[in-house]
């Protein structure tokens, strides 16, 4: 156990609080630049997965662990990202600028979108960006001039700066440009956590009230939250249809979002960590899965299974871990700081009664 | 004739989201969250009276196998509220939303590995024939739908309104400590509305399995209904089957007169203007509180 020493109130807000712990994240930020000397194309195409799906957790992250609002739409976009992404590129967009034009737009609509759905909290916003979820699957076969419908699209060939990037052929060139863009988000969004705007976010999501009291805007708040979480979401998305190769309206079906959702949750809601560990874990639980399922000697897929495992482990989180595996790994690592002097209740959960703002 | 006949199917269609519709709604005004995982709840309410009655399965006498299934599905639902719901009692909600999703999920898993996964159907003896009126054709099924819908919203509204336990649920939705203080045991009646929420998901599950073939997805009909509980004012019984029959209703005229995928849609992006213009629904009855 360390005790900080606090000389200035700029410690309160620094990047990283003492030199251990900034060697600590560069060491990692090493060994994932390094990572691609080290393992196969194989595993590198699953590493750079993980990193996608981070990404689009980031974004989820943002607003329903910073802010506090739940969304069930953000497959929605995701969509919005990537079609958007591959249109400008196709219109001859250069890639960079078409990928950081699709995290804005997709943003920017996220905002407005999010205007109407400010007046709705908790269960309501739920609903409603579930039923936007469904709708922008429905929209995409809809608008097939354009999105190619059923059918799909191509995504066409990445180039930055006349290098192409590519899944299959230079798998670690695309393992660093995503890697980039993750390293990109995280710090901009440690970075939005330690502004006014990260602080009113956390404040919107502890009281709605007491954050008015305090003198912030709420609406915009949420806006802005929205806005910035559909922007990384956004660039999630375009990363994702890039990835995959070809995408069409089922790629991004509400499912998605679903499954978005419970990433965040079993990775550990409100921290960045959380989001890098759900991702892990919605990587990984397929070939878990299927190397055991092989071990039994079971050959074939049964269907529904993942889904069924996924559910099970986040009702069992729910129930006995709702703060996720970042939550687990505090836990131990208090353990071991205060080591043999942690106690059980120090990590106890209030008890909790429900009040609702409704008269009948 | 045309018109009536897209009608009354719409409505017999309508009853059964308004049936859903109902589940959630029953949950949301006793305990204010919402059991995403509803429509798997009538989904397995369907499968099971499908493996009690069908031939090939137990092959029970339907009549006797009904109050069966409602005791299942009751106890099953007391159990899930004991063992799972308990666990985050007085928790914000957005842990329930996620909660049952997963456990809709994992319904889902249970039934595609017990019954299997292709469309079965159901050998319910409300399932025969039809009625001819002037040019109009009536399915017994549909008729029967709608009498066991409006019926049971009936009584369930008034269950709400008159008896002393409903106004228990009532109350222990809206301030859980004050209706400690007054008395109530609201972990037990959390409890009773999620049994009696099971039994009216069984209800549901039977009639939609009347209509056609099921297979475990059919539970995805869920997000109909809960387009259905928004529009009729999430809170209201009678506000849920009239979003229900709303619902239903708009789905075949959509097809019939709109350019085709428009029907789809015409659902959720009738719950999105309710949702911008009227956010408590069109029959609500909630009023924010002042502080």
């Amino acid at each position: 156990m360390r005790f900080p020493f606090k000389t200035s109130y700029d410690h309160d807000i620094r990047l990283f609080p003492d030199w251990w712990n900034f060697s600590l994240y560069a060491a990692l930020l090493a060994l994932a630049v390094v990572l691609p000397f080290m393992i196969d194309d194989y595993f590198l195409g699953e590493a750079t997965s993980v990193l996608i799906w981070a990404v689009a957790g980031l974004g989820l992250m943002l607003l329903t662990g910073q802010t506090g609002q739940v969304s069930l739409g953000h497959s929605a976009f995701m969509a919005l990202g990537c079609y958007s992404c591959v249109l400008l590129m196709e219109a001859g967009v250069p890639f960079v600028l078409a990928f950081l034009a699709s995290g804005v737009i997709t943003g920017i609509i996220g905002a407005v979108i999010a205007v109407p759905a400010l007046r709705l909290h908790g269960v309501y916003l739920a609903i409603a960006t579930l039923a936007l979820a469904i709708l922008a699957d429905d929209i995409i076969v809809l608008t097939a001039e354009w999105t190619g419908g059923v059918n799909g699209k191509y995504a066409p060939p990445i180039s930055i700066l006349g290098v192409t990037v590519d899944r299959w052929s230079t798998p670690d060139l695309y393992y660093w440009m995503v890697l980039l863009v993750v390293v990109g988000v995280t710090l901009a969004y440690r970075n939005l956590l330690r502004a006014p705007l990260g602080r009113a976010f956390a404040a919107v999501r502890d009281s709605e009230i007491s954050a008015q009291a305090m003198g912030i805007d709420i609406a915009r708040t949420k806006t802005m939250a929205f806005g910035l979480s559909c922007a990384i979401t956004g660039l999630g998305g375009a990363l994702m249809g890039l990835f995959s190769g070809a995408f069409n309206n089922e790629t991004f079906s509400f499912l998605l979002s679903i499954q978005l959702v419970m990433m965040i949750v079993v990775g550990g809601l409100g921290s960045i960590h959380g989001a890098f560990l759900g991702a892990l874990v919605v990587s990984f639980l397929p070939q878990v899965l299927s190397i055991t399922a092989g071990a039994l000697g079971r050959g074939v897929a049964i269907p529904g299974l993942e889904a069924a495992v996924f559910g099970v482990m986040l009702i069992g989180f729910i129930l006995f871990e709702p703060m996720g595996l970042y939550g687990r790994w505090l836990k131990i690592r208090t353990f071991l700081e205060l080591f043999p002097f942690a106690r059980k209740d120090m990590f106890r959960r209030q008890k909790a009664y429900l009040k609702t703002e409704r008269l009948r | 004739m045309d018109v009536l006949q897209l009608l009354i199917s719409g409505l017999a269609n309508g009853c059964v989201y308004g049936l859903v519709a109902l589940g959630f709604v029953l949950i949301y005004k006793a305990t204010e969250a919402v059991n995403f995982a509803q429509g798997d709840f009538m989904m397995l309410g369907a499968f099971m009276t499908l493996g009690l009655v069908n031939p090939e399965y137990a092959g029970i006498p339907f009549w006797l196998a009904l109050p069966l299934v409602f005791i299942i599905m009751g106890v099953l639902g007391y159990l899930l509220d004991l063992v799972v719901l308990r666990a985050v009692f007085g928790q914000s909600q957005t842990s329930v939303i996620i909660l049952t999703i997963a456990l809709g999920f994992v319904i889902r898993f249970a039934v595609g590995a017990i019954w299997g996964h292709e469309p079965q159907s159901l050998r319910s003896p409300l399932a025969f024939g039809d009625i001819r009126l002037g040019g109009v054709v009536l399915g017994v099924v549909d008729l029967a739908v709608i009498l066991v819908t409006v019926i049971l919203t009936l009584l369930l509204w008034q269950f709400f309104q008159r008896t002393k336990i409903g106004l228990a649920m009532q109350a222990a939705s809206q301030n859980q400590m004050a209706a400690y203080y007054m008395g109530i045991p609201v972990k037990r009646v959390q409890g009773l509305v999620w049994a009696l929420a099971g039994i009216v998901a069984a209800v549901a599950g039977i009639l939609y399995a009347s209509k056609g073939a099921i297979d475990p997805n059919a539970g995805f009909i869920g997000i109909k209904a809960f387009a259905a509980a928004v529009i009729g004012g999430f809170g209201s019984l009678p506000g849920a089957l009239m979003g229900g029959l709303i619902v239903g209703v708009i789905e075949p005229f959509a097809a019939r007169y709109f350019p085709p995928g428009w029907s789809q849609i015409a659902p959720y992006a009738l719950l999105i203007l309710v949702l911008v213009f009227r956010p408590h629904g069109l029959f609500a009855q909630v009023r924010a509180k002042k502080v």
